[in-house]
């Protein structure tokens, strides 16, 4: 019997390189899936087909591509948007020193490919709304290991954006992995199907604020000085100078202010990184954290790739603070999300219908129960009851047809009162 | 590859694909479009197609700001409304809660916002602040001073400001309307 052993960096490909991996790959076991090819079906779509996308090749993301390139992922994009900084060296493993000032996305895929023989890794320096849909639509599955919330709200509304009834290669499995210091979560989300991204917002603690004159008056805290450098002296100085928090000569600036602030007040701690933190909101990252997280969406990569075994449903979360924790549960997907939920409805009307007579049929449904509509669709304003201006502005769109505003098969965003957050309506002409 | 949408899925979910109109661009108008303004509030949209910057006009109608038209901007970005909207007073005005760069003290623009408040409490909760200027959370501190020390001296203060007048050598806007 022979075994496998770790190979070296030296060889040119290892021997038995996925002997492991085909463990698992060739016999099916009793959590199978049903779908499940066992041996050469299920290799073949892993190593020749599976286009995988990773996006942020920060902490989580240089943990994340080790661990797909090692279980047998061949075709892997990454996204990144950042440069290698010297403190990145201490936890993203695939970055060197003479790395430092050059795109993460691209030093991580060139290390990944040295390391793993056969694997192919493709990296894009640039940020994730450079792409359009037809980028997305070429992979088939996204793992985030990204530390900004907006970022993540962008790739999640555009993932449930992307699905396509009539399509079922539009819907692509996206799986999150976030960390905070001692804590984390991944889940999987099934964009439409399962909770999104966006359900779970109100989930995310808090960021920190002070009261502006706190900060203005009386500061405590060296936090205190920074935020009076950057919330109130920077405008003040700057004028209409925007900000970079990624711009060192910026951070510069608002530690050397908050620093002098902090004299005044003899308040003690005002560092660079400190500076940079609170600007940033940085929360300091472990290593570990972005391990076990990163080895958790990767595993659920995996199991979606070849439906070897059940994956997860849908949210686990790690807490690390005080002993490890984790603790695994279905999130609900929400009525009232603003990106996966609410109704679309299909309302058919003639060609000639004014949009007065469209709000007065929508008014006059019982099923929808609404009162004073607000109608839009992404580019034009077609009607608001309110504020005074927008209204008269809107005004005259009410006499126009909704066949002159909207196509067929255009969706339209209704707001009103009555409703807890928004209908989308689909138009069709009879 | 599992086979996900050959999962039991019901027609309502497969009909759900949703517009390309932001979270932040449906929930800001839903904001505005409800709105109901007392007749002491405004707002302007110098871009009509543009909904996140706008400015509130407030002319209050009691208290010793009575006369004055204090113009406030909005601008609000696409994590609203998990950000709160950041407003200014984009005049020089003499307030114990407005700074000279117009930075407002309100509490619900910062520490205690909340994704459920929305445009309409922000805007009540400035023209409170018109209503009960606060000596309490100075950011002129000058004027809360004067406020917590002559209330009478303050509210001349406040009327000669708003002429246009200079107090303590600070040269104010004119915001009578
Ligand atoms: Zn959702």
């Amino acid at each position: 019997m022979s075994i496998a052993v770790n190979g070296d960096a030296s060889s040119s490909g290892w021997q038995n390189q996925y002997y492991h991996v085909d463990q698992v790959l060739d016999r099916p076991g009793p959590r199978t899936d049903p779908s499940f090819l066992a041996g050469d079906g299920v290799k073949d779509f892993l190593r020749n087909q599976c286009k995988i996308l990773v996006i942020g090749a920060g902490g989580l993301g240089c943990e994340i591509l080790a661990n797909l390139a090692l279980s047998g992922f061949k075709d892997i994009h990454v996204i990144d948007m950042d440069t290698i900084d010297i403190s990145n060296l201490n936890r993203q493993f695939l970055f060197r020193q003479k790395d430092v000032g050059k795109p993460k996305a691209t030093v991580a895929a060139e290390f990944v490919m040295n390391r793993v023989p056969g694997v192919k890794v493709t990296p894009f320096y640039g940020k994730i709304q450079d792409k359009d849909e037809d980028y997305y639509m070429q992979f088939n599955l996204v793992i985030c290991g990204l530390d900004s919330v907006e970022a993540r709200r962008w790739i999640n509304a555009t993932l449930v954006n992307m699905v396509d009834p009539e399509n079922p290669e539009s819907l692509k499995p996206l799986i999150d992995g976030g960390t905070e210091g001692f804590k984390g979560q991944a889940r999987v989300i099934l964009p439409t199907i399962t909770s999104c991204y966006e359900c779970s917002l109100d989930m995310l603690n808090k960021q920190t604020a002070f009261p502006i004159c706190t900060i203005a008056n009386t500061p405590r805290l060296p936090e205190h000085c920074i935020e009076w450098a950057s919330v109130l002296e920077w405008p003040r100085v700057f004028k209409d100078k925007k900000m970079d928090t990624d711009d060192p000569e910026h951070i510069n600036w608002l530690y050397n202010t908050a620093s002098k602030r902090a004299r005044e007040f003899n308040i003690e701690g005002v560092t660079w990184s400190l500076t940079q933190g609170v600007v940033k909101n940085i929360i300091p990252a472990i290593a570990s954290t972005n391990a076990i997280i990163a080895a958790s969406c990767c595993n659920e990569a995996f199991k979606i790739a070849t439906s070897s075994a059940a994956y997860l449903n849908n949210y686990f979360m790690l807490i690390g603070t005080e002993g490890v924790y984790s603790y695994t549960f279905e999130h609900e997907k929400r009525d009232d999300c603003p990106v996966c939920g609410g109704q679309t409805m299909d309302i058919t009307i003639s060609r000639d219908w004014t949009v007065d007579r469209l709000i007065e049929m929508l008014v006059e449904r019982q099923d929808i129960q609404i009162k004073k509509p607000s109608l839009s669709t992404p580019t034009t304003h077609i009607y608001f009851q309110a504020p005074p201006q927008l209204e008269e502005a809107t005004r005259p769109n009410l006499e126009k047809k909704v066949s002159e505003l909207v196509d067929d098969g255009g969706e339209m965003t209704v707001t009103a009162t009555t409703l807890p957050f928004s209908l989308s309506i689909r138009i069709k002409y009879t | 590859m599992i086979k996900i949408w050959s999962m039991k899925k019901n027609e309502d979910a497969a009909a759900k694909k949703k517009p390309k109109t932001s979270a932040a661009q449906i929930r800001v108008q839903k904001d505005l479009t409800e709105l109901e303004l007392p007749s002491t509030m405004k707002t302007n949209f110098p871009d009509l197609a543009d909904l996140l910057n706008f400015t509130l006009t407030i002319t209050p109608d009691e208290g010793m700001y009575k006369g004055g038209a204090f113009n406030f901007s909005f601008n609000i970005n696409t994590n609203y409304p998990h950000e709160p909207p950041k407003v200014k007073c984009t005049q020089t005005i003499y307030h114990p809660n407005i700074d000279l760069e117009g930075n407002v003290c309100l509490n619900i623009l910062r520490e205690d916002w909340k994704p459920v408040l929305n445009l309409n409490s922000v805007m009540v909760g400035l023209q409170y602040l018109f209503l009960e200027p606060n000596a309490d959370d100075p950011l002129n501190k000058e004027a809360a001073e004067e406020l917590r020390r002559n209330r009478e001296h303050f509210i001349y203060n406040v009327k000669h400001a708003m002429r246009g007048g200079n107090v303590k050598g600070v040269q104010y806007d004119k915001v009578l309307v």
